[in-house]
C-alpha cells in the first residue's frame, strides 16, 4: 500500500502543472461544475418561460388594451395603432430572435422590464419589495419551524425521552393536519376578529409610514404574528413526523448498538450518533422548501392580505400582467436553483459519504 | 504483520480441526462466570425464551466459542451479557460475575462504564459498525473519554492521538487510516478498527461476535490472527460468537454448543470434535464437509422449534436419531462428565456427577 502510494506521489511531482492542467483543475472542481449547472437550468427555464407564452399566439398588450376599451365602452378605432406603438415600447415588434436575445441580455443584467399593471413601476421594483416582506416572514419562520420540529422529532424518535413527553408534542402533530390557510382563517376569526388582538390583516397599518422607527417595527411583528403562526403549527408536524421517522431508523443501525457498546453517555450517543445522522435527509427538506418560499405562501399571504410576493403574484394573474408573472416565476427559478447549489456545495460537509474527490 | 501463506489460508475444516491451538496460558482465574442466564422476549404471541438457563465459566486467558445455527440464541447471549439486549426483550433471570461483581446487580450508570473498560464487543465490523459521519480517530476517542474519572483531566489532544496511532498499529493499520473516514475503507479494515476501539481501554473480556463474517477467507485468518494476538497481549478472554467450526476449532479452548436457546454441549475443543457427547453436536459435527473422502452431504433433517412456548422435553427430541421415551418427557438437565466437559442429554443421565 506504501508503494503505491508513493508511485502516485512521484507521478505527480514529475509532471509540472501547466496552465491548462489548472483550467481542467478549475473546471473540474466540483464546486464550478454545480455552479456551470446551476446557470444552465436557469438558462433552460428561462428559454421556456420565454417560449410558452409566445405559443399561445395571443399579444398580450392588445388583449390587455381589448379589455381596457371593453370595460370603459370606448370606441375601438386606433387600438391597433395604439397596440402598435405600446409593442414598440415593449419590443414586441422585434423579430423572435431579436426580443429573445434581449430578453436574456436583460435577465443577465437583472433587468426583468416593465410591468404593465401598475406602469410605470418596474418588475424589479415590484418583485424586490415583495420578497422582503415575503422573506423576512417566511425566511424566519420557516427555519424557526425547521429548528423546532426537527428538536420534536429526535426527542420523541429517542427511546430514552421522558414518557410523559408524546402528550406535548401529539398536539402538534395534529395541528400539522390542518391546512394553513384554514388555521390561518380561524386564526383571524379567534385572535383578530373576536378578540381583537391582532390586525385583520396587511404587513403594516395603512396609516403608518413605512421607516426605521420603533414604532413601526412593532406595527410590523404584530401584523406577522399571526400568518406566522399559521405557518411554524402547521409545518412543525411535518418536520418532527420526519425526524422522527429517521430517528427510529437510526436506532435499528449496527453502529448505535456499538455506541452503547462503547460504553457512551447517553447524551453523546443522542447528539453525535442517533441526530447527527438522523438530521441528513432533513437538510435535504430545508434546502428545497427554502428555495420554494420565495414563491411565498401564496394561500397564506391571500388570507393575511400580506403584501408578499404570493399576493403579488396573486394580483398579477388576475391583471393577466405578464412581466410580472414572468419576473416572479424568473425569481422562483433562480431561488430553487438557488438552493439546490447551495445544497450541493454544502452537503459533502455534513456527509462525508458524498465527498468528492478531486483526484 | 505476518502475511499467511495460501497453503496456510486454504486449510480445510478437517486440517483446521487438527490444528489446536496447543500454547494457551491460560490461568486458574475465573473471568467470567455466568449462571442460570435467561433472556426472554415478550411479545404478544407470548414469552420467547431466546437464551434459558445458561451456565458457563470463562478462565483468565481463555478463549471460549459460542457456536450454534441462526437463531439459537449466541447474539441473544452475548448481548444480555452485555446488557444491551432491547426491549422487548430483557434479563428474566441468572447471575454474571465478571471480576467480582455481578454485572446484572450494577445501576445504569456503572454498567455503561463497565462496557469497554471490562467487558468489550468486537462486532461485525465489516458491515456498519461504525459511525458513517465520524473520523475513526474521533470513533476511537469517544469511548476513551467517555470513560474518565470525573475528577480526572481531559488528555491533550497530543496523547489522545499518540493512543490512536497506537493503538492503529497494534490491529495492524497505518496510522494515516486515524484522519479517514469509514466508507474509505474495507471490510477487514473496518474490522481492525473495531478490533481498535475494542482493546482501546483493555478489557479483560472480549465478546467477539462473528468477527469474520462478510469477509474472504484469506482475510478472515488474518483478522482471527490478529484477535488472538491482541486478547494474549493483553492476557485477556474472549467469548467468540460464530457459526464457521473451522474457524473455531483453530481458534478456541474451549467450546459451547448451542442449540434453541439452551447451552447443550461444553468442554475444551480438541475432546468436543473427537469424541462429541450431545446427539445434536454429534450431526453437527458430522455435517462438516471433508476434503479427503467424496460423500454425501449430511445435514441435520427437521428444523429448529419455535421458541414460543416450549414443550417440556427436550428442544432437540424431534430431531434426534438417539430418542428415547425420557426425551419427551422431561428438559434434560446439564449433567458434569468429568473434567470441563459438560452436556444437557437424558442419555448420559447417571454416567456423570449431576
Amino acid at each position: 500500500m506504501t508503494e503505491q502510494t508513493q508511485a502516485v506521489e512521484n507521478s505527480s511531482s514529475s509532471n509540472g502543472t501547466s496552465i491548462s492542467q489548472i483550467i481542467m483543475g478549475v473546471l473540474g472542481h466540483f464546486v464550478v461544475k454545480r455552479f456551470l449547472f446551476f446557470i444552465f437550468v436557469v438558462w433552460l427555464a428561462s428559454t421556456v418561460i420565454f417560449i410558452i407564452p409566445r405559443l399561445s399566439g395571443q399579444d398580450p398588450v392588445k388583449e390587455k388594451l381589448l379589455l381596457e376599451a371593453q370595460r370603459g365602452g370606448a370606441m375601438q378605432t386606433g387600438l391597433d395603432e395604439m397596440a402598435k406603438s405600446y409593442q414598440k415600447r415593449f419590443g414586441l415588434d422585434q423579430p423572435l430572435w431579436v426580443q429573445y436575445t434581449n430578453f436574456l441580455k436583460d435577465l443577465a443584467k437583472l433587468n426583468l422590464g416593465v410591468s404593465i399593471a401598475f406602469f410605470p413601476r418596474t418588475v424589479n421594483d415590484i418583485v424586490f419589495e415583495s420578497l422582503m416582506w415575503t422573506l423576512g416572514l417566511m425566511g424566519t419562520v420557516t427555519i424557526l419551524a425547521f429548528i423546532l420540529g426537527t428538536l420534536a422529532g429526535a426527542i420523541l424518535g429517542w427511546p430514552r425521552r421522558p414518557g410523559w413527553l408524546q402528550y406535548v408534542f401529539m398536539p402538534l402533530l395534529t395541528l400539522s393536519a390542518i391546512p394553513q390557510y384554514l388555521l390561518g382563517m380561524i386564526l383571524i376569526f379567534i385572535f383578530a376578529f373576536k378578540l381583537g388582538w391582532f390586525p385583520l390583516f396587511g404587513g403594516y397599518s395603512p396609516a403608518t409610514v413605512p421607516e426605521l422607527t420603533l414604532s413601526f417595527v412593532v406595527d410590523v411583528v404584530k401584523h406577522a404574528i399571526l400568518p406566522a403562526f399559521a405557518i411554524i403549527f402547521s409545518s412543525i408536524g411535518f418536520w418532527a413526523i420526519g425526524m422522527r421517522g429517521m430517528m427510529i431508523n437510526t436506532q435499528g443501525e449496527d453502529y448505535m448498538i456499538q455506541a452503547d457498546a462503547k460504553g457512551l453517555k447517553g447524551s453523546r450517543i443522542f447528539i453525535r450518533y442517533a441526530v447527527r445522522n438522523a438530521l441528513l435527509p432533513q437538510v435535504t427538506g430545508l434546502a428545497l422548501v427554502l428555495g420554494t418560499i420565495i414563491t411565498g405562501q401564496v394561500l397564506v399571504e391571500r388570507v393575511f392580505s400580506y403584501p408578499g410576493v404570493g399576493d403579488i403574484l396573486f394580483q398579477a394573474i388576475r391583471l393577466s400582467d405578464f412581466f410580472v408573472i414572468r419576473g416572479i416565476v424568473i425569481v422562483i427559478v433562480l431561488g430553487i436553483a438557488g438552493a439546490t447549489f447551495l445544497l450541493d456545495v454544502l452537503y459533502p460537509l455534513l456527509d462525508p459519504r458524498i465527498r468528492v474527490r478531486n483526484s | 504483520m505476518v502475511q499467511p501463506t495460501i497453503e496456510e489460508t486454504r486449510l480445510s475444516t478437517e486440517q483446521a480441526i487438527q490444528t489446536y491451538r496447543t500454547d494457551a496460558r491460560i490461568s486458574d482465574v475465573d473471568a467470567l462466570v455466568v449462571k442460570d442466564f435467561s433472556v426472554h422476549y415478550e411479545t404478544d404471541a407470548g414469552t420467547v425464551k431466546a437464551c434459558e438457563n445458561v451456565s458457563f465459566t470463562l478462565k483468565q486467558g481463555e478463549r471460549f466459542a459460542l457456536v450454534g445455527e441462526s437463531g439459537s440464541g449466541k447474539t441473544t447471549l452475548a448481548m444480555g451479557l452485555m446488557r444491551l439486549t432491547r426491549p422487548p426483550g430483557h434479563i428474566a433471570n441468572g447471575s454474571v460475575m465478571l471480576n467480582g461483581r455481578d454485572v446484572t446487580d450494577l445501576s445504569d450508570e456503572e454498567m455503561r462504564k463497565t462496557r469497554l473498560s471490562e467487558l468489550a464487543l468486537v462486532p461485525q465490523g465489516a458491515m456498519n459498525s461504525l459511525n458513517p459521519v465520524m473520523r475513526i480517530e474521533r470513533q476511537i476517542i469517544d469511548g476513551i473519554i467517555d470513560h474518565l474519572d470525573d475528577d480526572a483531566p481531559t488528555p491533550s489532544k497530543d496523547e489522545l492521538n499518540e493512543t490512536v496511532r497506537d493503538l492503529l498499529i497494534r490491529v495492524g493499520l497505518r496510522p494515516g487510516v486515524a484522519r479517514l473516514y469509514p466508507h474509505e475503507l474495507s471490510g477487514g479494515m473496518k474490522q481492525r478498527v473495531a478490533m481498535a476501539i475494542g482493546i482501546s481501554l483493555r478489557p479483560n473480556l472480549i465478546i467477539a461476535d462473528e468477527p469474520t463474517s462478510a469477509l474472504d477467507v484469506v482475510v478472515q485468518r488474518q483478522i482471527m490472527q490478529t484477535l488472538g494476538r491482541l486478547q494474549e497481549g493483553l492476557d485477556a478472554s474472549i467469548m467468540l460468537v460464530g457459526h464457521d467450526m473451522g474457524l473455531v476449532a483453530q481458534f478456541a479452548d474451549t467450546i459451547g454448543v448451542m442449540y434453541a436457546g439452551k447451552l447443550v454441549e461444553v468442554g475444551p475443543v480438541e475432546e468436543v470434535f473427537s469424541d462429541p457427547k450431545h446427539p445434536y453436536t454429534k450431526l453437527l459435527i458430522r455435517s462438516l464437509p471433508s476434503l479427503q473422502e467424496k460423500r454425501e452431504f449430511l445435514g441435520i433433517p427437521g428444523l429448529p422449534p419455535r421458541l414460543i412456548d416450549l414443550p417440556n422435553s427436550c428442544a432437540f427430541s424431534d430431531r434426534c436419531p438417539s430418542r428415547f421415551e425420557k426425551c419427551g418427557e422431561s428438559i434434560p438437565q446439564t449433567i458434569n462428565l468429568g473434567g470441563r466437559r459438560e452436556t444437557a442429554c437424558h442419555l448420559y443421565e447417571g454416567e456423570g456427577q449431576s
